[in-house]
């Protein structure tokens, strides 16, 4: 019982950093997408401003995960990291090279710098995603089991593949309808339009893969695609389409702000079907919830570390975010660091 | 000896790689954490002192080590979650049979991260916006996160050195596990305390180190004399606890790691009346080339009596403990570590001194270059202190119940090195630019405050064309020059 919950909490965990995570993944997306210097300069302006108060604190979701993962269910975690090394493993690089690409384009001048720290992270942007994804896809596709390593590339195939291109899509579906929010938030009507033909050009791109996924990977008829296209799971994958064609038309008008809570819930709605389409299995269909389980205490104390967290990040969490949307976080400008005379009290004098 | 080469030729050829790529990674992490951890803190002193007694250069110095967090938070984050990954790349054995054992530190370090990253978020972008006081009391709890994250790692780490907390069933799987057992090991108190000092201190060297190499290159005024007091200050008074704390695990481990304790300092065999080395070579067939001897003083240390009786290597099986190499290398860093911790004491005892007589800073040139090195010194001792407990538990990864061989990935070994090479070249390139950035923007603010205004080199995304700004006026590039110049004798003679 107490590891059905964890393992409920560990979805919910996945979705929100499918969510947090994937609009900056997006962000990076749509910068890598932005053209030369000055074309994309405009778009890569709003982009670093949407993304720099909150990057940071998506990304901690990722770790939230590998904990749960290991003290929950001890073997899945090894199973998964056994079979996925590769795809893991550059995953991590890719982590390294977007954060600190990001991070150090920030405060450096000069353009060429500019440009080099910013290729690293908007091309480790699109890769960290794929292949997460693909590590995903390759445990759905039920071809791990608890002995599989990295040497049986279970995660070359075309499932695995195909599940890392729907989560680089996702994340730049995601990241767009933030960033036309952001944009008439800013009041920059040019990039409003900009960013809302991508919204639309991302979820016709979410649509081909997913018919070609399913043309391909119908042969191979695994637990989750029948999950998925059956049940409870094909509930939550339709309602996730309609949540999604909902989005692009709020993006349309004015509402803008709203689109963001509908592209997070079509994205968490089918991690949702996953999470049922698979059930009641970690390893498909070779691992279930409660055979990777690890003992009961540290199981129950885990649900209790999980409501501290609750109780402590989720205010903080709010406080953020709103102070965020309502611009109240902004970036400190040279004049800060450089002691500004126009601003008395604040200039060394 | 032999036995123990054979022993080793016989560890998977995964086990050198694993090791390399976790104490690169751990080694290249681990000199971000004292800043990770305790320069928060030292710019809320900062802060504090700003608005408290309305000082612009007070405020100044803490918007400045702000920015710098920015940088330095970003890149701890991107090598702290590497490591997280590298639990399951690396060591997915020991994940997979102990994760629900000591994993639960990990789940307090995780939410104290979290409230961190968001915390610190409000902090570095709360400015311009925030009122002063609600941005400085929204801060506050950063330091306590700080310290409760490390709580997580250290739980974890000090169970890995004195596993407890569950018994092995008849397959040896763990099983009736302790949860509050396994989170207090008998080695948790000892690491915590000397951790988090050790974190302080050497964010506080650091920091000062930075306004020292500025007093000797002759920035004798207000802005530097403040940027290296409130740091140093922070980092003297801790230097005698650290002192009196290192003292401490050393002693605790005589009893709880003897063996790890004999290759610190290379007792080969248990007895009484042992001689003490300063450095000096173990070999194979326990004697000790170089080094210093002093008799009888490591009984003493460990006992308070030349008759203390000291455990040496050859208590346990050769294929239990450190061989002779690794013993070394954990009796050389021990040393480092005890020989710089000294000097320190003696550096915060000059400036308690001056300072108490003077209510000044010391006059001597020596002074200010001992604390520039103090920083580095500071860090190196961090590296020693980390390799003294992670080389002295060898070969155990989970100490007498899991070996480093039995516990590392199954892929294959020349993966391995090539993450390893990719590694190295990633870490190189993300450090170097990372000192380069802040090296680039000390010079900024030098040149910003002797009054020569921005360097010429700024790309066209430097300045924000429009967007989210409260005042019309801001001073355009090229016209920064403060209104006092640099010889006014308050004007900030430079930066960081």
């Amino acid at each position: 019982m107490t590891a059905d919950i964890v393992a409920w909490i560990l979805l919910v965990a996945v979705a929100a950093y499918a969510c947090g995570g994937g609009v900056d993944y997006g962000a990076g997306f749509w910068d890598l997408f932005a053209g030369g210097a000055e074309r994309g300069r405009r778009p890569r302006w709003l982009i670093d401003h949407a993304m720099e108060p909150v990057w940071e604190v998506n990304n901690v979701w990722l770790i939230f995960i590998l904990i749960l993962m290991w003290t929950g269910f001890p073997v899945f975690f090894e199973t998964v990291f056994s079979a996925m090394w590769l795809p893991l493993a550059l995953a991590a690089v890719g982590l390294v090279l977007r954060g600190a690409g990001f991070a150090l384009r920030k405060p450096t001048r000069r353009l060429a710098q500019r440009r080099i720290y910013g290729a690293v992270f908007a091309v480790s942007s699109l890769l960290t995603p794929f292949f997460l994804g693909a590590a995903v896809g390759g445990v759905a596709s039920g071809r791990v089991t608890t002995d599989t390593t990295a040497s049986a590339d279970a995660w070359a195939n075309t499932t695995s593949v195909i599940t890392g291109l729907l989560t680089v899509a996702a994340t730049a579906f995601l990241g767009a309808v933030y960033l036309t929010a952001d944009a008439r938030r800013f009041a920059a009507q040019d990039l409003v339009g900009y960013f809302r033909l991508r919204v639309w050009g991302s979820l016709v791109g979410i649509a081909v893969l997913a018919l070609i996924g399913l043309a391909v990977t119908h042969k191979h008829t695994s637990y989750v695609y029948h999950g998925l296209t059956h049940g409870i799971g094909l509930v939550l994958v339709l309602v996730a389409v309609v949540v999604a064609l909902v989005t692009a038309w709020l993006v349309a008008g004015r509402h803008t702000g709203w689109a963001r809570f509908t592209s997070v819930g079509s994205v968490a709605l089918v991690i949702a079907a996953w999470g049922f389409a698979q059930r009641p299995y970690l390893v498909p269909t070779s691992l279930t919830v409660r055979q990777a389980a690890g003992s009961a205490r540290p199981l129950q104390w885990l649900l209790v570390v999980t409501i501290i967290a609750v109780v402590l990040v989720g205010p903080a969490l709010v406080v953020l975010y709103r102070l965020d949307t309502s611009g109240k976080l902004v970036p400190l400008t040279d004049a800060d660091v450089e002691g500004d005379p126009s601003r008395p009290g604040t200039s060394p004098s | 000896m032999n036995t123990a080469a054979v022993l080793l030729a016989s560890d998977p050829a995964q086990v050198l790689p694993a090791r390399q790529l976790m104490a690169f990674t751990l080694g290249s992490h681990i000199i971000l954490v004292p800043l990770g951890v305790a320069l928060p803190f030292i710019t809320l002193v900062m802060h504090y002192r700003g608005l408290r007694k309305n000082d612009p250069v007070a405020l100044l110095l803490a918007r400045r080590w702000s920015a710098v967090m920015a940088v330095q938070f970003a890149v701890g984050i991107v090598t702290g979650t590497v490591l997280t990954f590298e639990f399951g790349l690396l060591w997915p054995k020991m994940m997979g049979r102990w994760g629900d054992v000591f994993g639960l530190g990990f789940g307090v370090e995780a939410w104290a991260f979290f409230l961190e990253a968001i915390l610190i978020a409000i902090y570095l972008y709360g400015w311009r916006r925030l009122k002063p006081w609600t941005h400085f009391w929204l801060a506050t709890p950063l330091p306590f996160a700080a310290v409760m994250g490390a709580f997580g790692i250290i739980s974890a780490n000090s169970w890995m050195n004195t596993p407890r907390g569950f018994a092995l069933d008849a397959a040896g799987k763990p099983e009736s596990i302790d949860v509050q057992a396994a989170v207090f090991t008998p080695m948790f108190g000892p690491e915590y305390w000397h951790f988090v000092v050790a974190m302080f201190l050497t964010a506080g060297y650091v920091v000062a180190g930075v306004y020292a190499v500025g007093w000797l290159r002759g920035r004798r005024d207000r802005y530097h004399k403040l940027g290296f007091c409130v740091p140093f200050t922070v980092a003297a008074i801790l230097t005698p606890v650290q002192f009196f704390l290192g003292d401490n695990i050393a002693r605790q481990l005589v009893h709880k790691q003897p063996v790890k304790f004999a290759a610190a300092e290379i007792v080969w065999k248990t007895g009484t009346h042992v001689p003490e080395y300063m450095y000096g070579r173990l070999q194979s067939d326990g004697s000790i080339k170089g080094g210093l001897k002093i008799p009888g003083l490591d009984s003493i240390l460990a006992g308070f009596s030349l008759n203390t009786q000291v455990t040496g290597l050859t208590s346990v099986p050769a294929s239990d403990r450190p061989t002779p190499a690794e013993a070394t290398l954990v009796h050389w860093t021990f040393d480092t570590m005890a020989l710089i911790g000294s000097v320190l004491i003696l550096l915060a005892l000059w400036y308690g001194w001056c300072w108490l007589r003077h209510r000044d800073l010391p006059k001597s040139r020596w002074f200010f270059g001992c604390a520039a090195i103090a920083g580095v010194a500071s860090v190196v001792t961090v590296e020693c202190g980390w390799i003294t407990t992670e080389v002295g538990r060898q070969p155990w990864i989970v100490y007498q119940y899991m070996r480093v061989s039995d516990a590392v990935t199954p892929t294959k070994a020349a993966s391995l090195w090539t993450m390893f090479g990719i590694v190295v070249v990633v870490y190189v390139l993300v450090f170097g630019s990372f000192l380069a950035v802040v090296l680039k923007m000390s010079r900024r603010w030098r040149l910003a405050d002797s009054g020569l205004g921005r360097p010429q080199d700024e790309g066209p995304e430097s300045d924000t064309p429009y967007g989210p700004r409260p005042e019309p006026a801001v001073v355009g590039p090229g016209s920064t020059a403060p209104p006092s110049g640099p010889d006014s004798g308050q004007a900030p003679g430079g930066a960081e």
